[in-house]
């Protein structure tokens, strides 16, 4: 019996292994394989994928976990960006280095979600989306009338020529060589956003399956129990809102590094729904879920803009109408039917069983 | 006699124009079950969220273990060694059973975001703490072979006792129950009832709000009974039992 179960044990562990560095093998020549099947564009959709699945991770802490409404996420993601953008271009002239602005950006946006989170303590649900998409709001218009009397953002015309993410004396702006093999600028920066991700990921992890994760989901499920359990629900929710703006806050300055120019059109309340989408759909509070979604709602209507003018060209002889406008038309659509087929989300998650009896330790520590 | 647990002192708590509790005085000793019995409506469960932190008193003061409770904190009661389960059962119903119970431990651990990133040998432990007490518990009301089922999925009557445990995670001094056998039938009561008189014999005080009168005269020490928002009587059951105000309250008016 024990031989039998440390042999199944050490089979597990083996085929844990095998399994992360295959997938880490395929995470890493993914770029050279995307780039040269489907080309550069692609691959900023890849890397934009990557912002897209921080963010969406992010905004799964607070409306996953904790059960927050937040429509107003995206003000963290411009928190962001435009820290770096006023940090590293030649707009005030200064030109900090990347690993000094993105941790900033991560503190000062985790400040904004707090503030953000305190006056909505006592909101829940509906009444909570208005304050928050408010909030989004009221973050997008500073940005656009902040250039008087003191020019600070630059108003609508946003800035420009901020500086590309550099990482001590390299810049990721032009290709680099690592012995001897070329590094296109897209992909080192997909190697950059994948590392980033990767430990946001990790964090999620961690903190889903923590005494803080747990509280979360006690204030999501019941907030009344959660008290009379002795939870602090003022400050579990500050948190939770401080620690998803702080992933946004992270692919905000990546976003500017890699953009190189930031205006408060980006920063939209369309951004705000798709990111939130991204939670919903992919399957609220389940990580690899969220992962998911974030991709699918990054890669679909890229791929409805590319094939849309083709397929049309290909069964009618002509272009009949026109693919920017059917693209979000088919997305629309492709949201509607998630809905009714799978309204958990794509990939939601099961009730956790556990295999083996629950004596053992399930972290295997 | 037994030393004091809780002091209630002259609680009031209004609603717009109605007196739910008009200047209500109880005492509990430490490990008594004190029940508190009364009519539909007399302010039996005000008293409770009064008492747990969730209301607001619009006047008197709670002395537990001679310190005066904070009002409206439910967490800070909680800390102070009160817990508490509800009369329609708020369990976490989208966590499994051993989840709702390691919630209840939250407030004796303190693991915050760092240790749970970085998982050190620290917070390793205190996590294996909880889930090893979590399933004591489970064990102690009986509900151990659903640990990894959904709470929304187990019966009614598990759930109460899953209530309870995840109650007793928070390692309380007094533990106040809101009509656990509500909807139960006979051999569930009998079973809960064992239950309690086990809760009390490991040490902790026992406050109970329970319609079944049977069940409270036969399981408390002393038994307090509200009418109206008002006191009428608190004494040992038998006494109560022949009380006229009591009997008045419950049979509505004098036998004609």
């Amino acid at each position: 019996m024990m031989t039998f179960s440390f042999d199944s044990l050490r089979q597990d562990k083996r085929a844990a292994i095998a399994a992360t560095v295959g997938i880490g093998l395929v995470l890493a020549v993914f770029p050279f394989i995307v780039g040269s099947a489907l080309g550069n564009s692609w691959l900023r959709i890849l890397d934009f994928a990557l912002l897209y699945i921080m963010l969406a991770l992010g905004l799964n802490i607070v409306v996953g976990f904790a059960g927050l409404l937040d429509m107003g996420y995206i003000a963290f993601y411009a928190v962001g960006a435009y820290l770096y953008a006023l940090l590293a271009s030649p707009h005030f002239g200064l030109h900090l280095p990347v690993w000094i602005i993105i941790p900033c950006g991560a503190v000062l946006a985790g400040i904004a979600g707090a503030l953000l989170g305190a006056p909505t303590l006592r909101l829940r649900g509906d009444y909570l989306a208005i304050v928050t998409l408010g909030f989004g709001e009221i973050v997008r218009i500073f940005m656009n009338n902040l250039n008087a009397p003191v020019n600070i953002t630059n108003g609508p015309q946003g800035i420009s020529s901020i500086d590309p993410i550099h990482l001590g004396g390299v810049t990721l702006a032009k290709p680099l060589s690592v012995l001897g093999i070329t590094v296109p600028s897209l992909h080192a920066y997909y190697y950059l956003f994948l590392a980033l991700a990767l430990l946001i990921i990790f964090v999620s992890i961690r903190l889903q399956d923590s005494r803080i994760g747990r509280a979360w989901v006690a204030i999501r499920e019941d907030e009344i129990a959660a008290k009379a359990c002795g939870i602090n629900t003022r400050n579990i929710k500050l948190l939770a809102f401080t620690m998803g703006a702080s992933f946004g806050g992270v692919a905000g300055g990546l976003f500017a590094g890699f953009q190189g120019f930031v205006s408060p059109e980006s920063f939209n309340l369309m951004e705000s729904i798709m990111i939130l989408c991204m939670v919903v759909l992919g399957g609220m509070g389940h990580i690899p879920g969220v992962i998911l979604g974030g991709v699918m709602l990054t890669v679909l209507p890229e791929f409805f803009r590319h094939s849309a003018g083709p397929i049309q060209q290909a069964l009618f002889g002509k272009i009949l109408l026109d693919p920017e406008a059917l693209r979000m038309l088919l997305f629309g659509l492709a949201l509607v039917l998630v809905m009714l087929y799978r309204p958990a989300g794509l990939w939601p998650s099961t009730i956790r069983r556990r295999e083996f009896s629950s004596g053992t330790d399930k972290e295997g520590a | 006699m037994k030393p004091t647990l809780l002091i209630a002192n002259a609680i009031s708590k209004q609603f717009g124009g109605v007196k739910a509790l008009t200047d209500v005085s109880l005492t509990i000793r430490k490990g008594e079950i004190y029940g508190l019995i009364g009519p539909n409506g007399a302010g039996k469960t005000t008293f409770f969220n009064v008492l747990t932190g969730l209301y607001h008193p619009n006047g008197g003061e709670l002395l537990f273990e001679g310190y005066k409770l904070r009002a409206s904190a439910p967490h800070l009661a909680a800390q102070s060694g009160i817990a508490r389960t509800f009369q329609n059962i708020r369990l976490f119903s989208n966590m499994t059973a051993l989840e709702n119970v390691m919630v209840g431990r939250h407030v004796r651990t303190q693991a915050g975001v760092v240790g749970a990133v970085l998982r050190d040998p620290q917070t390793r432990r205190e996590e294996a703490d909880i889930h090893r007490r979590a399933e004591e518990l489970l064990h102690y009301v009986g509900v151990a072979d659903r640990a990894n089922d959904l709470a929304k999925h187990l019966s009614y009557g598990d759930q109460r006792r899953l209530e309870i445990a995840r109650a007793l995670a928070t390692e309380p001094k007094l533990l106040a129950l809101d009509e656990p056998a509500a909807g139960m039938n006979a051999s569930e009561t009998a079973e809960l009832r064992v239950l309690i008189e086990g809760i009390r014999n490991d040490g902790i005080t026992v406050l109970l709000i329970e319609h079944d009168v049977k069940l409270v005269m036969g399981l408390c020490d002393r038994v307090a009974v509200l009418d109206y928002g008002v006191k009428i009587c608190e004494d040992v059951p038998a006494v109560v039992q022949k009380n006229p105000k009591v009997i008045e309250a419950y049979l509505g008016g004098s036998v004609a």
